[in-house]
């Protein structure tokens, strides 16, 4: 339940202001690969375009080839639906829907997909939430609003309602960023958990969870203002932490930079 | 190595059987076809009929062939668009025909000649009148309303977003929004009960006095609490940071909210005023009840019936002669092209403030 | 004169260490009065929904004393006979059943218009087209009434009698003919009248819905109508069961374009398609002008009724505005 993802020359625009330039990379299947750089430089717009939500912005477009399992998702008759299911996302802040229930926020994926079982979803439910490390904090309260969760449990109610349609890859977009520093543990601890299920990508400014959590990094950046973000460097955490092949890379991890 | 043959056992199919783009544009042109030949075989019915013919074969079809080709979840998603899109339609399709209604029977009779002269001595069954009366009791009791008005809604808007504290203000808050649903009969009957029925007799020699006045009254209590409203809008847009500026040269409260913040504000609030005075001029109900109309000019809103555009209308409207219904529609016209010149000027004016932006 | 005053207020006795150079005592005073005007201004709203309920009251009892049949039961309308006989049945019930109609029409269609608006059109085409329904709404209500009757009536007749030919079976379609002003010409009319308000209303509520909440719905695999479907709809709920109040409000008020399409008969019944339908507003418009002062009361008598009734209805509607904005500011 994991897969490769290639990306090949994405360029990516918002109207005629191209944010992304010819990115070239291999995402590799049950890891977790970081994404850093500085504020603009398009690495968030990259992750969008991974699962296809760029486009969801008015005059945004792709260019380029995103590879998986062979596929090339931006090919004509790709369905959009399909790929947001195979490629789960999290995002910035938690965002559950705010109308509905614990339990309905889980499985609204599900039902979107039309399993209308009640033993099924409530399998489904309770296997997503334990993966989400969460099962235990609201398995007596499921029937409550979401909403009513604090910030951390909102963001593993996110990931739980993601991987409960049961993605290959699931895409987080700074997930940590509205947390306290205890939930920010919670969620670390469980992305180190999913990752032998999923492909994880994960886009943080915080360089030390990016040297925490992740097996690759890659460093995203800009030459100015109003110029598209480049990969500058793109290699193993390790070795991007330590002995970086680039000087800007150096730079910006050092804090000389950004 | 069983990880790569796990994957590709699971491999993903994220391919989806699509409809060719060109297809829905056949269908439509399809269900044109296949509707007007019906429509014209049977005998049956016009454009309309077709039309509704050819957009119910248009949504049923492609619904049956998405659902075919492409499955539920699309199918579905297809139709919602359709609907959508039809419900706009559907909501155009009146204003059209209005628009063209209004153009072809208004402009028979619409010239100087009837914008010049008033219903006095005219019967219904002359070929004869105008609406000059009518513009002038229009233009007056709109006036006097605004000027009753503005200075009362503005007023009370400063109190809401300056002064309002606890519980008077969220009060007087909720009420102005359930002032803006009062139906504009109960705002005539209640200046006939209150001013006509029972203040006018003290300064008519105990008889009640029908006015243009009385009019204005009921229009300014429909205008009240739209121009509060919109004021309160403007207002709060003013940024504090100007208030706070102000407050920190020692200049008090109210020469902060006279000097400073009302002229920020103004082009908002004037936007607002003139899509009341656009409103209050289609009114026709509280005109019937207080002024009672008048054929002939009556300059003086204090004293004597008045008419107005809209009310001039309804007259003719209700009048049996083949004369009428032209002065109907003309006065119409007439009172339309007031009504929206004032709105869409107001509309552009409120694109240009930058305050709202 | 205001130096004068300065110095016998407290407040310019206060100012010490050289403030008694400054006018202070004046200003105060101007602060007051305008905060008073002010007040007042505000305060007048309260003052004129109070003062419409207490005219409306002591005028419409004398002819409710004075009338001979029961004023809630009676279906006709002979206010100025003498003994006077009316009764608010047949028309409040014209009242509810005309509105009930033009809503179940507009609703879904402005819903529509407004998802149209937000989450379909391309925004600059959305912008215009969002102007012309803006324009609808500016169109006076006699207007209407006059195309109601000069044009529209033509159509509604010809779909009338289509319906009553085929679908005569069902009560509703029993009426035969003649098809001129009826309940289904003056309720349509209605419909597209109470449309644009609907429309804008729901359209503010619609475009609130987060877009986190659509990203979210859109990032598990949703089509766009099931992305509304599970965020926006859920969401704007409260929202739209406002607009809809509000847009009911309109409707049992609305007075002119009913007087214009509608038959004018005192009568409780069904049928949509015949001669028949009359309402509160219209009613006082169409018998305003013969009244004589015992008609004249009866009519305040009717307006009470229909005051009462809008002023339910648009606090319900607005005290659900109310709740939602606090929910709405709590969640943000």
């Amino acid at each position: 339940m994991a897969k490769r993802i290639e990306a090949v020359n994405v360029s990516a625009y918002y109207g005629s202001f191209r944010a992304i330039d010819n990115i070239t990379m291999t995402i590799e299947p049950k890891s977790v690969t970081a994404l850093i750089g500085p504020s603009g430089c398009g690495k968030s717009t990259f992750l969008r375009s991974i699962n296809r939500m760029h486009e969801v912005l008015p005059g945004a477009k792709v260019d380029g080839q995103l590879m998986i399992d062979g596929q090339n998702i931006y090919d004509r008759d790709i369905d959009v639906t399909a790929v947001r299911r195979t490629i789960g996302m999290v995002f910035q802040r938690p965002n559950p829907f705010p109308t509905m229930s614990i339990y309905d926020n889980v499985v609204a994926g599900l039902k979107l997909n039309g399993v209308r079982r009640k033993a099924a979803l409530d399998d489904a439910c309770e296997k997503a939430l334990r993966g989400a490390n969460l099962w235990n904090e609201v398995k007596d309260r499921l029937n409550r609003p979401g909403a009513g969760l604090s910030g951390g449990q909102q963001q593993r109610l996110c990931i739980a309602r993601a991987i409960a349609v049961e993605p290959q890859v699931v895409l987080m977009d700074e997930p940590c960023s509205a947390l306290d520093p205890i939930s920010t543990l919670a969620i670390e601890d469980l992305i180190a958990e999913l990752k032998n299920q999923y492909t994880i990508v994960i886009v943080t400014h915080n360089m030390q969870q990016a040297a925490r959590v992740s097996d690759r990094t890659g460093f995203f950046s800009i030459d100015s203002t109003g110029e598209p973000g480049r990969l500058i460097e793109y290699d193993d955490t390790a070795k991007i932490f330590t002995n970086p092949s680039v000087k800007r890379t150096e730079d910006y991890i050092t804090g000389r930079f950004g | 190595m069983t990880v790569g043959s796990h994957s590709a056992r699971t491999r993903v199919n994220l391919k989806a059987q699509r409809l060719p783009k060109w297809a829905p544009a056949a269908l439509g042109a399809g269900a044109i076809g296949v509707a007007a030949l019906a429509v014209h075989a049977t005998g049956f019915g016009g454009p309309v009929l077709t039309g509704v013919t050819a957009a119910l074969l248009f949504v049923v079809g492609l619904a049956v062939l998405s659902a075919v080709v492409e499955g539920g979840r699309t199918s579905r998603d297809r139709i919602a668009t359709s609907l959508v899109y039809a419900a706009f339609v559907l909501a155009l399709a009146p204003l059209l025909s209005m628009a063209f209604t209004l153009l072809s029977k208004g402009t028979e009779r619409l010239n100087g000649y009837f914008l010049g002269v008033s219903m006095k001595g005219v019967s219904a069954f002359d070929d004869a009148g105008g609406a000059y009366h009518a513009i002038i009791g229009t233009l007056e009791q709109a006036g006097i309303a605004t000027l009753i008005t503005v200075p009362l809604g503005v007023l009370g808007a400063i109190y809401i977003v300056e002064y309002g504290r606890g519980r008077l203000a969220t009060l007087i808050r909720f009420f102005v929004d359930v002032m803006t649903g009062i139906p504009s009969i109960v705002a005539g009957l209640f200046i006939l009960a209150f001013w006509v029925l029972i203040v006018s007799p003290y300064l008519n020699n105990g008889r009640p006095e029908y006015s243009g006045f009385a009019a204005a009254l009921a229009l300014s209590v429909l205008m009240l609490p739209t121009v509060v409203r919109s004021t309160e809008e403007m207002l709060r847009l003013v940024p504090g940071a100007l208030r706070e500026g102000a407050y920190a040269l020692g200049i008090p409260q109210w020469k902060t909210i006279v000097r400073i913040v009302l002229p920020t504000a103004a082009p908002g609030i004037v936007t607002g005023v003139m899509l009341a005075v656009a409103r209050a001029c289609g009114e026709t109900a509280p005109v019937i009840l207080v002024a009672l109309g008048n054929p002939a000019i009556n300059f003086n809103p204090l004293s004597g019936g008045q008419s107005s555009l809209s009310l001039y209308v309804y007259e003719q409207a209700g009048t049996a002669s083949k004369y009428a219904p032209g002065r109907a529609w003309a006065g119409a016209l007439t009172l339309v092209v007031l009504v929206l010149t004032l709105t869409v000027a107001a509309k552009l004016l409120a694109r240009r403030n930058k305050l709202a932006r | 004169m205001s130096q004068q005053s300065l110095t016998t207020t407290p407040a310019g006795a206060q100012g010490a260490g050289g403030g008694g150079a400054l006018p202070r005592g004046s200003r105060l005073g101007a602060e007051k009065l305008f905060r008073g005007l002010a007040t007042a201004a505000g305060s007048t709203v309260l003052v004129i929904i109070v003062a419409i309920a207490a005219f409306l009251i002591v005028q419409a009892v004398p002819a409710l004393r004075a009338d001979s049949e029961n004023f809630f039961t009676f279906q006709s309308w002979f206010a100025n006979d003498d003994p006077p006989k009316f009764g608010i049945a047949a028309i409040a019930f014209g009242t509810v059943l005309t509105s009930a109609l033009a809503l179940i029409m507009a609703v879904p269609v402005a819903l529509g218009i407004a998802l149209c608006l937000t989450h379909y059109a391309h925004r600059r085409v959305a912008s215009t087209l969002g102007f012309f329904i803006d324009l609808l709404a500016a169109v006076p209500s006699v207007v209407f009434g006059l195309w109601g009757r000069d044009y529209f009536r033509g159509p509604v007749g010809d779909f009338s009698k289509f319906l009553h030919d085929h679908f005569g079976w069902i009560p509703l379609f029993g009426g035969g003919g003649p098809y001129g002003n009826s309940i289904l010409l003056g309720s349509i009319v209605l419909a597209i009248m109470v449309l644009p308000i609907v429309t804008s209303l729901s359209r503010e509520v619609f475009a609130q819905t987060p877009a986190q909440n659509e990203e979210a719905a859109l990032a598990l695999g949703a089509t766009k109508w099931e992305m509304i479907r599970t965020a926006v709809l859920p969401y704007g709920k409260p929202g739209i069961i406002a607009s809809v109040m509000l847009g009911l409000g309109r409707a049992l008020g609305e007075t002119i374009a009913l007087a214009l399409t509608l038959g004018a008969v005192y009568n409780v019944s069904f049928d949509l398609l015949g001669t028949g339908g009359n309402t509160i507003a219209a009613n006082i418009a169409l018998k305003f002008a013969e009244a004589n002062p015992t008609g004249r009361s009866a009519l305040i008598a009717s307006g009470l009724v229909l005051f009462a009734i809008t002023l339910v209805v648009n606090m319900t509607a607005r005290a659900i505005v109310y709740r939602r904005r606090e929910f709405v500011g709590g969640a943000a």
